[in-house]
């Protein structure tokens, strides 16, 4: 899982960096950064719980 | 100024840049202080030990490797076309700062400027990682940092790199705005902290076995405090300097720099008070120290390109976004973070990046009002890039070395174990909170 999640950080990064590129209308660029930005954040929480739960498991 | 080169400075501006820039050691002592007070007393002199070794580990690196590769605007770098356009994202200067003529020019005070930064930001995972970091390891650890991790970002958005050009490339306002450092100095060491923070793990005894942290308070307040009021003067003479280096910004408006990093500290405190006032009864002086800090840290972004209004905003944000999420690291998230290090500059320094969007006074160039959006390109790449390599740079160093102290150094204390001597030697202790 924690992998899973620090692998889907740089997957929203380069998402964004794509529609950098790629797209040139101003409106579709915004909804893919954003979506980039979505996808990190998923990411984030995915670590940030697999983190939680296996130091919660140590505790015990 | 022209955007591929560093402004040309006048004598009475370089003057007042590198005065700005000498108050900048004032803002480590003040990250030092806070640190220190905010743990237990058992740890003080290994915490402020640790402030020093780690800011001597930055400065060492970045003069071996870290300026050469995060450049200055109009340097030498490395160059990649992307469908026609240049994607700056790595300097390419002489190792060992070779080459430089070290007098009063924009380049100069820039390397200046970097070697401080770098120690500001190295010394934040501390925060989160005390009481239980090897000293040792501290230091490897900002090797990396200053040497991989800071360079990089810092090129991409102060360096003229990739991040500082999609105004010019893709139209995106003035491309990425960070006069403080709100995203090169508070995010990428907030981020880094929480990294660290997740290798070394919680401290021994923060958890109970049903899963509630245990209350270990900050031993010296005033400690914690006078930190505060130290840190606000490094932070104006960062902020100043950062403004006239690397957004060309004329001396004349360090007042407005300095008005609005005041203003967002100041209304990033008062909405704590009145936060923990509110759900405890009581100010809570560590949370609200938290506050002022995450305040100055925000503020960072955009203190030269923003109203005094967007400023009270951006500090009221910024308060109110460290008091819940210190309390959601520590509750639901099991991260111990002794020194709020993620929450203040982690937190309040991505916020700060995306306020500087939010509120940039509108400029007569073309799309400015997509600035917003190239800051949060900004913020993707510090998410997406800075924290999963800070994460895995630290995890590979935790299997050379073993980054965390043993259960009996934890126990026993920080100072005697690593240092040999208490810092308070008249005290005895017994309890596990002091």
């Amino acid at each position: 899982m924690k992998l899973a999640g620090f692998l889907l950080m740089p997957a929203g990064w380069i998402i964004a960096l794509a529609a950098l590129v790629l797209l040139p209308s101003s409106a579709s660029r915004t909804v893919f950064v954003l979506a980039g930005i979505g996808v990190e954040l998923l990411g984030l929480f995915i670590v940030v719980r697999a983190h939680a739960i296996s130091d919660r498991t140590q505790q015990r | 100024m022209n955007p591929s080169s560093g402004p040309v400075l006048s004598g009475s501006t370089a003057a007042l840049c590198f005065c700005c820039i000498l108050l900048m050691p004032c803002a480590l002592g003040g990250l030092g202080l806070i640190n220190a007070g905010l743990g237990r007393s058992r740890n003080v002199a290994h915490s402020l030990l640790s402030t020093i070794c780690i800011t001597a580990s930055a400065a060492l690196t970045y003069f071996f490797v870290g300026f050469a590769w995060q450049g200055y605007l109009g340097s030498q770098s490395h160059v990649w076309v992307v469908q026609g356009k240049l994607w700056s994202w790595i300097g390419s200067e002489r190792f060992l700062l070779r080459g430089i003529d070290f007098d009063t020019s924009s380049y100069s005070l820039s390397v200046m400027f970097g070697m401080f930064a770098v120690g500001l930001a190295a010394v934040i995972p501390l925060g989160a990682a005390a009481e239980r970091w090897r000293l040792s390891a501290s230091c490897a650890s900002t090797a990396l940092f200053a040497g991989i991790t800071y360079p990089l970002f810092a090129h991409w958005a102060w360096g003229g790199g990739w991040l500082a050009q999609v105004g010019t490339n893709y139209r995106l306002g003035r491309g990425f705005i960070d006069s403080g450092g709100a995203g090169s100095i508070h995010s990428v060491g907030g981020l880094t902290a929480l990294g660290i923070a997740w290798i070394l793990g919680p401290r021994h005894g923060k958890y109970q076995a049903n899963g509630m942290p245990v209350a270990m308070p900050a031993h010296n307040a005033p400690f914690v405090l006078l930190g505060c009021i130290l840190a606000w003067v490094g932070f104006l003479g960062l902020d100043c300097a950062g403004s006239v280096l690397f957004l060309g910004t004329e001396a004349n408006r360090g007042t407005l720099v300095v008005i609005n990093a005041t203003l967002a500290a100041a209304s990033a405190v008062l909405s704590g008070v009145c936060i923990t006032r509110l759900r405890f009864g009581k100010a809570d002086a560590s949370l609200c120290a938290n506050a002022w800090v995450a305040g100055l840290a925000a503020s960072a972004g955009g203190c030269a390109v923003i109203r005094p209004a967007g400023a009270v905003v951006i500090g009221i944000v910024a308060g109110l976004l460290v008091m819940f999420s210190v309390e959601w690291l520590e509750l639901r998230f099991k991260v111990d973070d002794p020194g709020g290090a993620i929450s203040v500059h982690g937190l309040g320094g991505l916020w700060g990046v995306l306020g500087a969007g939010l509120f940039a006074r509108s400029s007569p160039m073309a799309n400015s009002q997509y600035q917003w959006l190239a800051q949060v390109v900004g913020i993707a790449t510090l998410l997406g890039f800075v924290l999963p390599a800070a994460y895995g740079s630290n995890w590979l160093l935790n299997k050379v070395i073993s980054q965390r102290v043993g259960l009996q150094a934890e126990r026993q204390g920080l100072d005697l174990d690593e240092l040999g001597t208490g810092a308070y030697p008249e005290f005895m202790i017994h309890n596990e909170e002091y």
